[in-house]
């Protein structure tokens, strides 16, 4: 009963039902949790060019530019169970080809003890707005919404969209192109 | 260690042929229970795989080799931007978590592209070649839980097999050798 053999498989066996227990806390502790916030988003000086995409058959899509401001405090969302937000910007609008078209601008990474405050001016997407398809040009409801992932220490991992949303419109017709 | 190896096969001495059988029998018991819940869990969360151990560092920060995830795959929520997907490329076995970053499609079916979040580029190179987009049969299911560092355990054992056999083996043998007085 009291061999080292026996002693350690006790406390071993103790440590991992402990370290269960409390990570099983950890998630309860913050499931309920809402994670919401408001964001103000604006943008300026919307176009669309018509490229060709590579890779594709050759077909024309259509390439979105905008400028972006956002401006959103993230600082109460971070709490003991949040290792990590992940913010994405999307780009959601229909089409004639597609019903649905969810596309992300830009994303950030925040880690828990990072400065969550964003403000942020006259900044380009982080990647290029591209449609499938030709529908951008024209399209006067695109909506801009920000949208976080919650990294958990353990738990859920829930996407929360952002209070304040923005809509732009597409000139109906195609920016001239740099090249000839 | 030689005198623990006495006192255990000791009680096997003592047992007789009743207690063999209930020995294999309570061994049967643990294997079939482990595979139930297995497979219940593949049933409630409808994913082949409900459970993964993330074997690359591309989602870094948020997830690091050997962190585990719990999937689901409920196929009447239509997949969104945004969610981290398991997805398998056609022709090859190992999964791949990565981010969904674009989607287009309508309510039938959707069309998507991933990108892992400490990648720089989008996933179209993985895929398989002249594949520009994943569709939903490539996927295996979503993220929807996180547990941390636990997944280890898995990676070692598939890094040195000689690791699993051993701890396998041991694990039989003390089952069939202990007895619940």
């Amino acid at each position: 009963m009291h061999s080292f053999l026996s002693r350690s498989n006790t406390i071993f066996a103790f440590t991992l039902s402990v370290l269960a227990a409390l990570t099983f806390g950890c998630f309860l502790s913050t499931f309920f949790d809402a994670n919401q916030a408001d964001v103000i988003l604006r943008s300026g000086k919307a176009q669309v060019k018509s490229v060709r995409e590579m890779g594709s058959s050759g077909e024309r899509s259509d390439l979105g530019y905008l400028t972006l401001d956002m401006k959103t405090n993230m600082n109460r969302i971070f709490n003991w169970n949040v290792k990590q937000l992940f913010l994405y910007l999307v780009a959601e609008y229909k089409t004639d080809k597609n019903p649905i078209n969810q596309v992300v601008l830009w994303d950030r990474i925040i880690l828990r003890g990072e400065n969550a405050n964003i403000d942020l001016n006259d900044i380009s997407p982080k990647y290029y707005f591209v449609d499938d398809g030709q529908g951008l040009k024209g399209n006067d409801n695109v909506t801009l919404t920000l949208y976080w992932n919650v990294i958990p220490n353990a738990g859920i991992l829930p996407h929360i969209g952002g209070h304040g949303q923005h809509k732009i419109r597409f000139p109906d017709e195609y920016a001239p192109s740099t090249r000839g | 260690m030689g005198l623990l190896e006495l006192s255990c096969l000791d009680e096997v001495r003592r047992m007789d042929k009743r207690q063999l059988y209930y020995q294999f029998l309570n061994f049967a018991m643990i294997v079939s229970s482990a595979l139930m819940i297995w497979k219940g869990l593949m049933v409630v969360t409808g994913s082949e795989s409900p459970i993964v151990v993330v074997l690359s560092g591309s989602m870094e920060p948020a997830f690091h080799r050997g962190d585990l995830l719990f999937l689901t795959h409920d196929r009447s929520e239509p997949i969104t931007v945004g969610e981290i997907v398991v997805f398998k490329v056609e022709g090859r076995d190992i999964p791949i978590v990565h981010r969904v970053i674009k989607l287009h499609g309508n309510e039938k079916g959707a069309h998507f592209l991933t990108k892992g979040d400490n990648n720089l580029v989008d996933d179209r190179g993985l895929y398989a070649p002249g594949q520009m987009w994943l569709t939903e049969k490539d996927v295996v299911g979503r993220a929807r839980g996180f547990l941390p560092y636990v997944g280890m355990v898995t990676i070692l054992m598939n890094d040195y097999p000689k690791l699993k056999y051993i701890v396998l083996a041991t694990l039989g043998i003390f089952v069939l050798i202990h007895r619940e007085n």
